[in-house]
């Protein structure tokens, strides 16, 4: 029993950096822009955070740099996207090499300084006394505990508030929008600053709250399957929840069942595909055109409002 | 003041000439700023960047010779994108071919000397191939988007050429994640005296052979269509399944070959971290080549140069990332100002505007 409390809660831990971008991802989608970089967005948050944290030692301020980073990236991608029109995927793949090349830059310096603290697991009195739900849920890091809020948050504001659905009919049909006299431009900008700031929390918890430090692209990838979760939920923060807590699953359990069962010999290298390999099985099952009632994305999303088009 | 957007007919070929160039000066421009935000002399960072990269032809030779593997994924990618298939995929299918190499030069034996390199090359070639149309099957079968799980892929070949490389694969006597080194027979001849490979060979005949491909040949014609719309090809009766199998045949080959270029071209062994990225720069070159097999070429060697002499920023103390960082600006700018290019634009100051507003109310 407690190795499976252990493991359930280990799963959450992993589950949350691919959450968070997932999430942000969620927003600029259903606003109908299709942001691929979020690698590169997360990147940058990751080494914003922990230069911060070291340099102030406060890991509040920390967050909030790392949420200004991740607007700045959303602004600069808003530009590209809403304003000049470029093509989507690949504005996506270049917001990843300049993440990538920008984190590398500025990180340079502090791959070799640690000793930073971190956030630490934090055990909410009275609720992580209930049995077994106690210490899975309520003895995790404040970035964990964000999430719970976060999570309905969204959710409630997508599809139960008239701002929510708004947002919905961005990526739906923006021309209606416009009809209807609102910015359409103006409310992709705001959705794609706001998504960005909340994917470059989930970089962030890899330097502040998984094991603080810093390395060159720390993230291996996470970034690429957050993108690919959020085609899982069909858009849906709660489904995108449940998929980050499979890919956690994933994760945690190819490391325990390795170390529990030593003499399998299954190499660390293959427990380490496992999911990037999910993703793939994934995407199939939840997208393949075999599937009866195969829920489509956005409807205008990746194509850019051109008002002389409607 | 109000700024729109207004089509244009045709630009102007000293425009089209001029765009890369001010895109390039733009980013260049743009990254100093950063290397002024770490208290360091932009001047001397890029002066170290560009001498490091092309300023002898020592250094030019030396970047041509990094240009090679960029040269061929750049070639795999663009006929991908070509057929609007996002193969991001390259710097897997790039480390397949390389390990394909690595089984023919170590673990063949029987292979006659004189057959060794083709027997290479063969490899390497099906081994890319093979990857890219893995990755593609769902897409091709079951209409799942490509991009990310042939980015999957790559993280998936990377860790198994890890797998091999700390286990059966490992050259005991070192202490590094290296293969054994190639036999003398399994390297490439080299360029008259340069350190420049004769895989360069194969990818200039490889760059002809996709002009004429796509210039000359039906099917060519078809993979443009589907490009353009799918549903249009479709409906005149072109198979795109076999289309897509078909271009991520020769797009992963060709990101293959570029694995044995380098293996048996210019390293000589299979390493850890082989690829390095270059499958990823390989998407910028393509795009900025504008899929143009000629300037792809050309292209890898402007970039494998600012990779190649970013090394050097270091002597200045600037990160040698900074390289990387103004690839991805080039980028940018290049996609902000494609919309230039299409349109023109049209500022109007308010005064104007509302004068013309009252104009019409009066009428």
């Amino acid at each position: 029993m407690d190795w499976i409390v252990s493991v359930v809660a280990a799963t959450i831990g992993y589950a949350a950096p691919v959450l968070y971008a997932s999430l942000g991802e969620i927003i600029s989608e259903r606003a109908g822009v299709l942001n691929l970089g979020l690698e590169g967005v997360m990147l940058i948050g990751a080494v914003t955070g922990y230069i911060t944290a070291v340099e102030s030692g406060s890991l509040a301020l920390a967050i909030l740099a790392t949420m200004l980073a991740g607007m700045l990236t959303g602004l600069v991608y808003a530009v590209l996207t809403v304003t000049l029109q470029t093509n989507q995927v690949v504005s996506g793949l270049a917001l990843v090499t300049v993440g990538t090349g920008l984190s590398g830059f500025f990180g340079k310096p502090y791959t070799a300084v640690t000793g930073l603290e971190g956030f630490k697991n934090l055990a909410i009195p009275g609720l992580s006394q209930i049995p077994v739900l106690g210490p899975m849920l309520f003895k995790q890091n404040v970035m964990v505990y964000a999430l719970y809020i976060l999570v309905p948050l969204i959710y409630v504001f997508l599809y139960k508030t008239r701002p929510g659905l708004k947002l919905r009919a961005l990526g739906e049909n923006p021309g209606a929008l416009d009809a209807a006299g609102m910015n359409v431009f103006g409310m992709r900008y705001l959705y794609v600053i706001l998504g960005n700031a909340i994917v470059a929390l989930g970089g962030a918890y890899f330097t502040l709250a998984y094991i603080p430090g810093w390395q060159d692209s720390i993230t291996a990838g996470k970034g690429w399957i957050a993108a690919a979760l959020v085609i899982f939920s069909s858009w849906n923060p709660a489904m995108a929840t449940v998929g980050a807590l499979i890919f956690g699953g994933v994760e945690v359990l190819g490391l325990r069942l390795q170390v529990l069962f030593p003499n399998i010999g299954i190499p660390t290298y293959f427990i380490s595909m496992l999911p990037y390999v999910a993703t793939v099985l994934v995407l199939i099952l939840s997208t393949g055109s075999f599937r009866k009632h195969r829920k489509p994305g956005p409807a205008a999303l990746g194509a850019f409002y051109d008002r002389e088009a409607r | 003041m109000k700024i729109r957007f207004e089509k244009r007919e045709k630009l102007h070929p000293v425009w089209k000439l001029l765009n890369p160039v001010i895109c390039i000066v733009l980013a260049l421009l743009a990254c100093s700023f950063l290397v002024i935000a770490i208290g360091k002399d932009p001047v001397a960072a890029y002066g170290k960047l560009f001498s490091g990269g092309f300023g002898s032809a020592k250094k030019l030779s030396e970047s041509i010779l990094q240009a090679i593997p960029l040269m061929f994924c750049a070639l795999g990618v663009s006929i991908s994108f070509k057929m609007s298939i996002n193969n991001i995929g390259a710097e897997g299918q790039y480390v397949m071919g390389a390990m394909a190499a690595t089984g023919v030069a170590l673990f063949c034996p029987w292979i006659p000397h004189a057959l060794v390199i083709p027997a290479m090359i063969i490899a390497g070639f099906a081994a890319g191939a093979l990857w890219a149309m893995l990755a593609v099957i769902p897409k091709a079968f079951w209409n799942v988007n490509e991009t990310i799980i042939t980015l999957m892929f790559n993280y998936v070949a990377l860790l198994f050429v890890d797998f091999l490389l700390f286990g059966a694969w490992r050259d005991t006597s070192l202490n590094l994640n290296y293969s054994p080194a190639y036999p003398e027979y399994a390297m490439l001849p080299k360029v008259f005296g340069t350190r420049i490979n004769s895989a360069i060979y194969i990818a200039i005949i490889a760059a002809v052979c996709i002009y004429l491909f796509f210039d000359k040949t039906t099917r060519g014609y078809q993979i443009r269509v589907i490009g353009s719309s799918v549903r249009a090809a479709s409906y005149a009766g072109m198979n795109i399944r076999t289309n897509i199998l078909i271009v991520m045949l020769f797009s992963g080959g060709l990101a293959g070959l570029a694995g044995v270029a380098q293996a048996s071209g210019a390293v000589g062994r299979l390493q850890q971290n082989f690829a390095n990225g270059t499958g990823y720069t390989a998407i910028i070159v393509a795009y900025l080549s504008k899929f143009n097999p000629f300037t792809v070429l050309i292209v890898s060697i402007l970039f494998s140069g600012l990779s190649y002499g970013s090394v050097a920023t270091q002597l200045v103390g600037v990160p040698d990332q900074v390289g990387v960082v103004i690839q991805g600006a080039i980028l940018i700018f290049v996609l902000g100002g494609e919309i230039f290019s299409r349109n023109r634009l049209i500022i109007t100051r308010r005064e104007k505007e509302t004068a013309l507003a009252k104009k019409g109310a009066t009428k």
